[in-house]
């Protein structure tokens, strides 16, 4: 721990620096990323070029200014990203943490921590560097850790220090003293794997994984550790591990790279044929024409047109405008904007707006296919409620549904311990509860004692309950506001709070639950030491093992679960089961024996488990309602409507997912057949995918095709087949697993896209990203993942865009996601409103773009053969320069931000209007070569209209008009005021802004133009305006404006008339809905469909969904060789590691309840 | 209440322009616009076209080729020979009057003032009378910035190289009687040319300014010596320089010459009667397949004679028109917006 001696061996400090640039490295750090881009490095070239004075056709600030515009513009982004980066970076250095220093605890920043140094943390905060645990407050050196900004798991990890070092404890002099030397591997990136030792007193200790903190982890549930810091800022591993975001990039961005390299091709082309001509005009006519025009030195016809040709590179680059890329970026960013800004998918109740945090794919949410949902907390609140419950045969809190509005909610203001938010309907349970009825109370007695909850009072009566699943957490929380409050337990025992009174139970034993037995039992002893089996479990297990005297019973309440499963409540069966006291001896001791045996422990623990559970005693039945959030059926319906297709991709049972299904309207009774694909072996998977299509080809057909730059990506296409019916499909994990290999993810994707619906369940992270890249690859769908936990952050990341919902406790989804929001009905809008805009914005902008850029740079094309094939321009250099940059970039911007066909409720009203997006009909290939034959006519127009009106011809006053300074006025101010024709064709939505923005344009073109060509500028700089006097000496004529407007008009009544006569031909699903927006102001609202009730279905519902932790609850030694296990007190039920136990199910439905797993 | 404010303070703001509300004109093409739009705009075109037709064909129009192509014609010899100040002459008759003002042009075709590399052989600086560029005139006038002596060229670069230096004379025999013409060679530059883009040194006299420089190859007197009838009409601001200096920007065009000066018997126009061009021939053409012309030519308010926007209009007019009744026969076919 010596200071001076580690900082000689210059390890870096703990400073730590995100940001790119300081204030000097900025400039020449940022124009070196920047001209990196392809495009940007292309315009430099173009500079470059410009300076050769026998190429140069047009003033090197004809790309100059555009240039130096759009850097300027990504540099003022990039500096302010910085500075904020900056600021972050302050903010993390310059928090406080004690460091040992000179046999003290000094405060001290965290940039100056040193490699070496002794630093101590302190609970909930954050480890400040990568180190060595060395001593901690916990028995046994351990310390917990939350590890979620580094991986993204919410759950803690334990992490022990040696116990050579642990025995330094607190004490301040002995870690000073701490003379040691450690050696380690140098920093990496890899956050499971460390390898090390420590010498100390000539003793050496391996180090690993498991004795590291790193940097980003927070210190949870442990009052303090002292830890000596490994690796200092810029080498921890959480910094190694930074700045490797997948950048995604927008269907629409592939076509526009693909569509540019052909521009290129064009481009060169159409080079190539002006170099071909001008050789041969060279050879027929320049060369005859050397009296007046000299050839330079040394420059023959072939020479000459290999200049030519860079010329023309010069004059014809425009058809890959540098103003594009930017101008795209500004669009995304405003969708993204008015994504941020809109209230219909602003949360109040927990004050989430909706966030587009990744600004570059606005316009894909226009083209979605597929929708990858998780369930839990994203199509479900993750909130259990308890519901109904039958106690003894009596059904209670019924009336809920049947008068919603009469009913007050039950008071439970008498019990002081109860949870305020805690929300029942039916008065007779509680009356019930308070008049002693034996058995009611026995039922909640069960409750608040058989589960695995842990209770957490931070003050006097704030009782918090942590429980594996929110539906055993519903249940103690029922039981609590009934008057059982379960209030703390110890390894031995449990306390509750009956009916105010404190009972004491002791804890003997916890049969846990698993997916086989899907029940768990605990067995208490109560103060008066009588010892009761208390059992909860899934219904069709509890009622095969009760006792037959309850067989009456068991009648009532099997039609009570009937009904609460019809309703979509998960159910649960409870039963007890008083206990001989030589017998649980007898019981106890084999139990022992069998816990401690080295073989087949399990079956052996099963089997006793087995023997004492049964000839039970019926309690009743709980119904634990999985509320779904608001307005999920219709939005699925809604989305099912605009041609999407839902998938959810869940870590549940397959009968919640099933039963979710149902409820929100994903699986339907109507449909032909549900599949359920559950084998265990690949060829059963195979069997059960085919049985679904025996008339189906035997293999599916595939297409191959060619695509991407270069056609050098292969891409392979699944055909979608016809079928007739709805279908729904739900597989299993474990069935997934080999559907998913090689030889059989087609036969799935072929399956699964016949079917209406997909449920996937008990599916683990990775899988979902496997599926979702599967039909990512296979279907070339634009695919969006939309979940909210850890586990979905794999699936976020594969799809095309992902969105998180935010605002719930977990952000991991939300920190990887590409929108967020409250709730999953927003999708609606964020898809159908917001989606469908921005394509539409993003496909109008560049249909219109390019049309722009090719009219105007193709007239240079058809000038070319009249001017001898020089590269002469057509127009003014300073209107090259300007074209892009001033006179059209606002009405494009305007266009391309406020567009709307329909407003947002018409686009609600018809989500057929969304399906265009997902053909990608609104800008393709075609569309694209259309655009550009649009352009060659209208640049034909606008060149030979001129052309032939001024040939010849002069002025009023018999003086020159036909010079070239005049007629390139009249092709510029004829291109511009076409180009704003064409916009106004385009727009369908003109607002004030957009007015503005055309009509300023044209204002600033003409103030501009008479500015540069007037006089005074000609006085100052006199060689830059060279067409000084043009515009007033050729604007003044009534032929020039004559043929503006002719070619004006010729160039848009053809469009006019096309579009209308197509519109009448084959009007397109918006044309409909315009014209009846036309109609009426306001579609009528659409009728809300209740959902019909199903009572045949019956879900057999287990509480967890893991292997219960019971084992923990009881050990002693709760938490100590873990092994990572999982901790999951917060519930991430679907994690990967609950996926790592073997599950063995069995489908459950009404024909196989009798049968028993 | 502040909380909650405070509470919802991500709420965001409920504006027409954040909730993308904003009040808007959403045209649509419906056969109610479209179709009487396109009848109004045809008619309107048919109207434009027949006026701009009536006054084009009201315009006069002369054209004689003076090249000397072919052997019969007058200036067969001295298109053939490199004599300087080869003279002939070409007679032409008018049976009428020719409406005054009428204008005098020379006109040169398969002549590239357009090509790239001859508009950008000028200096402007020189030509603004900025003395530095006297001395060494920009390198764009390559190579017509210094002779083989290096003295500097001015004017340099090829444009005022190859300024036209035909001349013509008009002579009108009237009962045997030859009477010249009188043409009028005053303002028929562009007004900002003589004024503001084109200057003479501020170097009296004239000549001065020009000490050191040579004048350009092709030329046959130095820039300060171009009229010697007109002291004021010499240098930069000669007329004829400054049409030579605007470049055309087809490789056919025509370039005022002269204006007939509406006086005494002219006043009117010309006269109907024999008339007689003697041209000193000096400009070759022939070795690129120039031609060369003279015209004359009245002119309207639409400018010169071109017959090409008023057949335009009309054929687009007639166009539209017929359009329209398609567009009517299909919309009362389908009836699109009208079917539910």
């Amino acid at each position: 721990n010596d200071r001076s001696f580690n900082l000689s061996h210059g390890y870096a400090n703990n400073a730590i620096r995100t940001s790119k640039y300081s204030i000097f490295t900025f400039l020449p750090l940022n124009l070196f990323e920047q001209f990196r881009r392809l495009a940007n490095a292309y315009f430099l070239f173009l500079l470059i070029l410009q300076l050769i004075p026998q190429i140069s056709s047009l003033s090197w600030f004809t790309t100059a200014v555009p240039l130096v515009f759009v850097l300027s513009i990504s540099a003022v982004k990039d500096a302010n990203d910085d500075i904020n980066r900056h600021k972050c970076d302050r903010q993390v250095n310059n928090r406080k943490v004690d460091v040992l220093m000179d046999g003290q605890l000094k405060n001290e920043k965290w940039m100056n921590v040193q490699v070496g140094d002794i630093v101590k943390l302190e609970n909930n905060e954050f480890v400040t560097a990568d180190l060595l645990l060395l001593s901690s407050s916990e028995p046994l050196n351990l310390v917990y850790v939350e590890t979620a900004e580094l991986d993204g798991e919410t759950n803690l990890k334990v992490k022990q220090a040696l116990t050579a070092t642990g025995e330094l404890e607190d004490n301040i002099e002995a870690l000073a003293a701490f003379n040691g030397e450690v050696r380690c591997e140098p920093p990496n990136n890899r956050l499971d794997k460390f390898k090390g030792t420590l010498t100390m007193n000539d003793d050496i200790y391996a180090l690993d994984n498991d004795k590291m903190l790193l940097r980003g982890c927070t210190l949870r549930n442990t009052e303090w550790c002292f830890g000596l810091v490994i690796f200092g800022g810029p080498d921890t591993k959480l910094m190694q591990n930074s700045g490797k975001s997948v950048f995604k990039r927008t269907s629409i961005d592939h076509l526009m790279n693909i569509l540019v390299l052909c521009i290129f091709g064009f481009l060169g082309f159409m080079c190539a044929i002006m170099a071909i001509l001008n050789a041969f005009w060279e050879a027929s006519e320049g060369s005859l024409f050397t009296v007046f025009l000299p050839r330079e030195a040394g420059i023959d016809a072939h020479l000459s047109s290999f200049l030519t040709f860079w010329s023309y590179v010069i004059i014809l680059n425009t058809v890959v405008p540098i103003s594009l890329y930017v101008s795209m970026e500004v669009i995304r960013l405003g969708n993204s904007f008015f994504i941020n800004w809109d209230r219909k998918m602003y949360y109040p109740k927990n004050d989430t707006p909706a966030q587009a945090r990744t600004t570059t794919l606005s316009e894909e949410l226009g083209q979605i296919k597929y929708i990858f949902s998780d369930k839990t907390g994203t199509l479900t609140q993750n909130i259990m409620t308890f519901n109904k419950c039958s106690i003894n045969g009596k059904a209670y809190g019924e009336q809920l549904c049947l008068r919603k509005q009469m009913i007050t909610l039950v008071d439970f203001s008498w019990n002081n311990l109860a949870d305020p938010k805690f929300s029942f309907h039916d008065h007779s349970l509680v009356e019930m509860v308070r008049s002693g009825n034996p058995e009611t109370q026995e039922f909640f007695r069960l409750l608040s004692l058989c589960h695995t909850v842990m209770p957490e009072e931070k003050k006097e009566g704030e009782l918090n309950y942590q429980a594996q699943s929110p539906d055993e957490g519903a249940l103690v929380t029922a039981a609590r506001n009934f008057g059982f409050v379960f209030r703390s337990r110890t390894p031995e025992t449990i306390t509750v709070i009956e009916m105010g009174k404190q009972v004491i139970y002791k804890l003997l034993a916890v049969l846990d639950f698993n997916n086989v037995r899907k029940r768990m039992s605990v067995i208490v002893r109560g103060p008066e030491g009588k010892l009761t089996l208390y059992c909860k479990g899934a219904d069709t297990i509890i009622l095969e093992r009760l006792d037959p005297s309850c067989n009456k019973l068991m009648k009532l309440t099997t039609n009570h679960l009937n009904e609460y499963a019809g309703d979509g409540l998960r159910t649960l069966a409870l039963a007890y089961k008083d206990l001989d006291e030589s017998y649980m001896k007898d019981w106890t001791q084999r139990h022992h024996e069998a816990s401690i045996a080295m073989e087949e422990r399990e079956e052996k623990l099963d089997e006793l488990y087995e023997e004492i559970e049964k000839d039970m005693m019926l309690l009743g039945a709980t119904a634990v309602e999985d509320k779904l959030q608001d307005g999920v059926p219709q939005t699925i319906e809604q989305l099912a409507k605009a041609d999407i297709k839902i998938w959810v991709l869940t870590g549940d049972k397959q009968e919640t997912a099933e039963n979710i299904g149902y409820s929100c309207n994903m699986l339907r009774e109507e449909m032909k057949d549900v599949f359920f694909v559950s084998a265990n072996t690949a060829e059963g998977v195979k069997e059960e995918l085919l049985k679904m299509c025996p008339e189906a080809a035997e293999e599916p057909s595939v297409t191959t095709s060619r695509g991407g730059l270069f056609w050098v990506e292969k891409m392979e296409t699944v055909q979608d087949e016809k079928v007739d019916g709805e279908y729904g499909l739900i597989i299993n994990g474990h069935s997934l697993a080999f559907a998913l290999e090689k030889n059989l993810r087609l036969e799935l994707l072929r399956t699964a896209c016949m079917c209406q619906t997909v449920i996937c369940c008990r599916v683990t992270p990775l899988q979902k990203a496997q599926v979702v890249q599967l039909v990512k690859k296979y279907k070339q769908a634009v695919t969006l993942a939309i979940g909210d936990g850890a586990n979905d952050v794999s699936m976020i990341k594969a799809a095309h865009i992902g969105v998180g919902i935010s605002g719930q406790e977990g952000m991991q989804a939300v920190l990887s996601s590409d929108f967020s929001f409250a709730q999953f009905r927003y999708l609606q809008r964020l898809l159908l409103v917001h989606g469908r805009w921005s394509y539409i914005r993003m496909c109008k902008f560049l249909g219109y773009f390019f049309y722009k850029n090719f009219t105007f740079t193709l007239m240079h094309f058809w000038y070319a053969f009249f001017c001898g094939f020089s590269a002469q321009t057509v127009y003014d250099e300073w209107f090259i320069t300007f074209y892009n940059t001033i006179y059209t970039a606002l009405p494009v911007l305007g266009l391309s931000l406020f567009e709307q066909d329909v407003n947002d409720r018409w686009s609600l009203q018809h989500p057929q209007l969304y399906t265009p997006g997902q053909k990608n009909q609104y800008f393709n290939k075609k569309a694209f070569v259309r655009c550009v034959m649009h352009s060659c006519y209208s640049s034909l127009i606008l060149f030979f209209i001129p052309w032939a009106s001024m040939h010849d011809t002069v002025r009023d006053d018999g003086k020159d008009i036909a010079d070239y300074q005049s007629f390139a006025l009249l092709a510029q101010t004829c291109l511009l005021i076409v180009v704003f024709a064409q916009l106004f064709l385009d727009t369908y939505y003109w607002t004030a802004i957009n007015q503005l923005f055309v009509w300023a344009s044209i204002a600033v073109y003409f103030a501009i133009t008479f500015t540069m060509y007037s006089s005074g500028m000609f006085l100052i700089f006199t060689s830059a305006f060279p067409f000084t006097g043009t515009a007033r000496n050729s604007l003044n004529q009534p032929n020039v404006w004559l043929t503006i407007f002719l070619s004006s008009l010729l160039c848009v009544l053809p469009v006019v008339a096309f579009r209308f006569i197509l519109i009448q031909l084959r009007p397109t699903i918006n044309d409909e809905v315009r014209a009846k927006a036309r109609k009426e102001a306001l579609p009528a609202p659409a009728p809300r469909r209740t959902l019909k009730k199903r009572i045949t279905r019956r879900s057999g519902y287990a509480f967890s969904h893991s292997q219960g932790y019971g084992a923990l609850v009881m050990s002693q030694k709760f938490l100590l060789k873990g092994h990572m296990r999982r901790l999951a007190l917060f519930d991430h039920r679907d994690s990967p590691m609950v996926q790592n136990q073997p599950q063995h199910y069995r489908t459950i439905t009404e024909e196989s309840e009798s049968q028993s797993p | 209440m502040v909380k909650q404010e405070s509470e919802s303070a991500n709420r965001p703001d409920n504006t027409a322009f954040t909730q993308q509300r904003l009040p808007a004109w959403q045209p649509i093409l419906s056969a109610g616009i479209v179709i009487p739009g396109f009848v109004l705009i045809g008619l309107a075109f048919i109207g434009i076209g027949v006026a701009l037709l009536v006054t084009s064909r009201s315009i006069q129009v002369l054209e004689l080729d003076y090249t000397g192509d072919s052997n019969g014609s007058p200036c067969s010899s001295c298109s053939q020979s490199d004599i300087a100040n080869c003279k002939c002459s070409l007679n032409f008759t008018l049976t009428t009057l020719f409406q005054g003002p009428v204008f005098f042009y020379y006109g040169l075709s398969n002549y590239f003032q357009n090509y790239r590399r001859y508009g950008a052989s000028k200096d402007d600086n020189q030509l603004y009378g900025d003395l530095s560029s006297f001395t060494s005139p920009s390198s764009s006038c390559s190579p017509y910035n210094y002779d083989s002596s290096k003295k500097p060229i001015v004017p340099c670069g090829s444009i005022a190289n190859s300024m036209f230096n035909d001349t013509f004379t008009l002579t009108r025999t009237v009962s045997g009687t030859t009477n010249n013409v009188t043409l009028d060679g005053k303002g028929i530059a562009w007004w900002t040319d003589y004024n503001i883009k084109y200057r003479n040194p501020s170097v009296t006299p004239l000549k001065n300014a020009f000490n050191g420089t040579v004048k350009p190859i092709n030329w046959a007197k130095p820039a300060y010596e171009l009229d010697a009838s007109d002291r004021s009409n010499n240098g930069f601001v000669n007329q004829d320089f400054l049409v030579w200096m605007r470049r055309a920007a087809l490789p056919n065009f025509r370039k005022l010459y002269r204006r007939i000066d509406a006086s005494g018997d002219y006043q009117k126009g010309l006269p109907a009667g024999n008339y007689t061009i003697d041209i000193t021939y000096n400009y070759p053409v022939r070795a690129f397949n120039g031609a060369k012309k003279i015209v004359f030519s009245n002119v309207s308010w639409m400018g010169g004679s071109n017959e090409f926007l008023g057949i335009a209009y009309l054929v687009i007019g007639s166009l539209c028109v017929v359009m329209s009744v398609v567009m009517l026969i299909v919309y009362a076919k389908f009836k699109f917006p009208d079917e539910e």
